[in-house]
């Protein structure tokens, strides 16, 4: 989830290379390999990209409705989560509740779910003959299968654990101290959450939210299997690209090259701003 | 008695049972070695620990053990200070009143005339990592009284603080307790801190009391190995009789009546050396070996085994002139006007 820098600390001389004798192949061939399995197929989609007529392709209307769609659906999604899952790490850090091992192990689930599994039980408990979407369509008229509402569903549910786990970790490694020193000025747990606590934690809930909001922006399983894939409506970038890929490669690569570099922006973010500082 | 409490806090292997009582105005010094239980007996007070059963707290008459935390009259002083990284030293300070209850105007207001008076006007705005560390123990503390407590607790006010500032830190904060109305509970290890700043000593070790009385009763007399060496005293327990009291078959003679169990007291600096067995009396006289040698301030500081275990405080020109060394035997004696003897 998170970067850690290497301390230099008492190996700082290695840098010399006096001590330390020669690299054993064995780590340097793999570790070789596995940089270019990671770097290549990234450096492939430049090279391959239509750069002379990627101004006239960014421009066309599906390609500005994906990503209309992708950017506001995430960023809704991201709120959402927020909204529910900073106020759920808190409990998970600061309330000792039975169960809570449990409730923290099914909290994580939808990390290492299949996202397609993940959209197929939102379908069946929110559909419209689902648990709840049943309910829903009953009383208020609302049906989310099919519509940005349910690709925010969608993307919520799958990106909601990285944040939950990223704001719990940032309460876990917070000085608890801190909010005893309010509890003694007369701080209620409210607002020692409110004055203290967020604001030490800040850094680990940006954190978190970025990666969620990465995360939701990618997501493709259990948005199309939940939301499917209609142009404007439910078609996000990632659906797009997978479209396109059938049809038209070139704007697949145009497409691919918007999201990338979406994500080289958050990631340098996330390091610069975020992850390395104390 | 504004405050009056019994401390009880079991847990896995450690009790702590104290009782406590601390009058309006007076500061109580809790001292003793780490793992005693101050820092828990402090915690239980702020409420930060919950009471055992049999426990309990009053303060100016109302139980204060039924209250959670954030609802009891305190203030706090933490060791390590805890001000908020995130907020300015006037947004510290006004937090409490804040939290009582206080406007945002009014909060700060409080906060700058509590600044003012821990000298520390001009730090308004300064963020905590700006501050040195004996600013920050006065935000601290400001902090702490802007609440208008009834009950102060300080944690290690000035452990964290380097000598020199801990001086100067040490008498601010002697005329703050005295301008304080409630009652204070201080917590340290440190004799000189406690000796200094508190109308009382309560010595805690294992989790109960061991001594409590004015600091310079508890210097005078020890009860314990561990504040015997606090306040720098040899300490023996014997068996007084007919004017002498017998330590391991090295009697001491002693000034006044006293009979049964007893302790008997001296300073390493009353101890002297013989080479050989000095003529006279053979009371307050023992053959010793040297243990250890070290320096001590200006003297030099003799670790003595034998019948019984001393330290002995003699001059650099002594060691030379009586050719100290480890290992070596050794008459020991000390003044019968330099012991101090009571009962035990």
């Amino acid at each position: 989830m998170t970067t850690s820098t290497i301390s230099p600390g008492r190996g700082a001389r290695r840098g010399s290379g006096a001590v330390t004798g020669r690299l054993p192949w064995v780590l340097v061939v793999p570790a070789l390999l596995g940089m270019a399995f990671l770097v290549l197929p990234l450096a492939g989609l430049l090279v391959r990209a239509p750069w002379s007529t990627l101004a006239v392709r960014l421009a066309e209307p599906q390609v500005l409705e994906a990503l209309r769609l992708s950017l506001v659906t995430a960023t809704v999604a991201t709120a959402g989560c927020l909204l529910l899952g900073v106020p759920l790490a808190w409990l998970l850090a600061r309330v000792d509740f039975p169960g809570r091992r449990v409730v923290r192990a099914l909290v994580t689930v939808p990390l290492v779910l299949p996202p397609v599994v993940g959209g197929v039980a939102l379908l069946l408990v929110f559909g419209r003959r689902g648990l709840i979407g049943q309910w829903l369509d009953a009383t208020f008229g609302v049906t989310l299968p099919f519509t940005s509402a349910g690709v925010v569903v969608a993307e919520a549910f799958v990106a909601m654990p990285f944040l939950v786990i990223s704001v719990e970790g940032a309460l876990r490694a917070a000085d608890q101290r801190f909010e005893e020193a309010a509890a003694t000025l007369g701080a209620s747990r409210w607002t020692i959450f409110r004055r203290v606590t967020l604001p030490l934690i800040a850094p680990g809930v940006v954190a978190g939210a970025v990666l969620c909001w990465a995360r939701a922006l990618g997501e493709f399983g259990a948005t199309i299997t939940f939301a499917g894939n209609f142009p404007g409506q439910t078609q996000t970038m990632p659906l797009a690209v997978y479209l396109a890929l059938e049809t038209e490669p070139e704007a697949a690569i145009v497409l691919s090259l918007v999201l990338l570099a979406v994500s080289v922006v958050i990631l340098a973010s996330l390091r610069d701003r975020w992850v390395n500082s104390p | 008695m504004i405050l009056d409490t019994r401390l009880v806090v079991t847990r896995p292997g450690f009790t702590l049972d104290l009782e406590l009582q601390v009058a309006a105005g007076q500061v109580v010094a809790l001292l003793g070695p780490n793992g005693a239980g101050k820092s828990t007996a402090l915690r239980a007070l702020a409420g930060l620990t919950g009471l055992s059963d049999g426990g309990h707290i009053t303060l100016d008459d109302r139980p204060l053990h039924t209250l959670a935390a954030d609802s009891r009259p305190i203030g706090m002083v933490f060791q390590d200070y805890l001000l908020f990284p995130h907020l300015s030293a006037l947004d510290n300070v006004a937090f409490g009143p804040r939290c009582r209850g206080e406007g945002k105007a009014d909060a700060r207001r409080t906060a700058a005339a509590w600044l003012q008076r821990v000298g520390l006007g001009d730090h308004a705005a300064v963020r905590p990592r700006h501050l040195s560390g004996g600013q920050a123990q006065r935000v601290a503390l400001a902090r702490a009284l802007a609440v208008r407590p009834r009950l102060l607790l300080l944690d290690e006010p000035l452990a964290a603080l380097d000598a020199h500032t801990r001086l100067e830190i040490r008498s601010r904060l002697r005329r703050h307790l005295a301008d304080f109305d409630g009652a204070t509970v201080l917590v340290t290890h440190d004799p000189l801190d406690a000796m200094v700043l508190a109308d009382r000593l309560v010595v805690i070790e294992n989790g109960a009391v061991v001594q409590q009385g004015t600091p310079g009763e508890v210097a005078r007399r020890p009860r314990t190995d561990y504040v015997a060496r606090l306040v720098g005293l040899n300490l023996y327990r014997g068996h007084a009789r007919d004017q002498q009291v017998t330590v391991d078959d090295v009697p001491f003679s002693v000034a006044g009546h006293l009979e049964g169990p007893a302790f008997v007291a001296f300073s390493p600096s009353a101890v002297a050396l013989y080479r050989s067995r000095p003529d006279g009396s053979p009371r307050n006289l023992w053959q010793a070996r040297i243990e250890g040698i070290e320096r001590h301030g200006d003297n030099i500081r003799i670790h003595l085994d034998g019948p019984i275990t001393a330290f002995a405080d003699v001059t650099p020109a002594a060691v030379a002139d009586l050719d100290l060394a480890f290992g070596q035997q050794i008459w020991a004696s000390v003044k019968a006007t330099e012991t101090h003897a009571y009962p035990a």
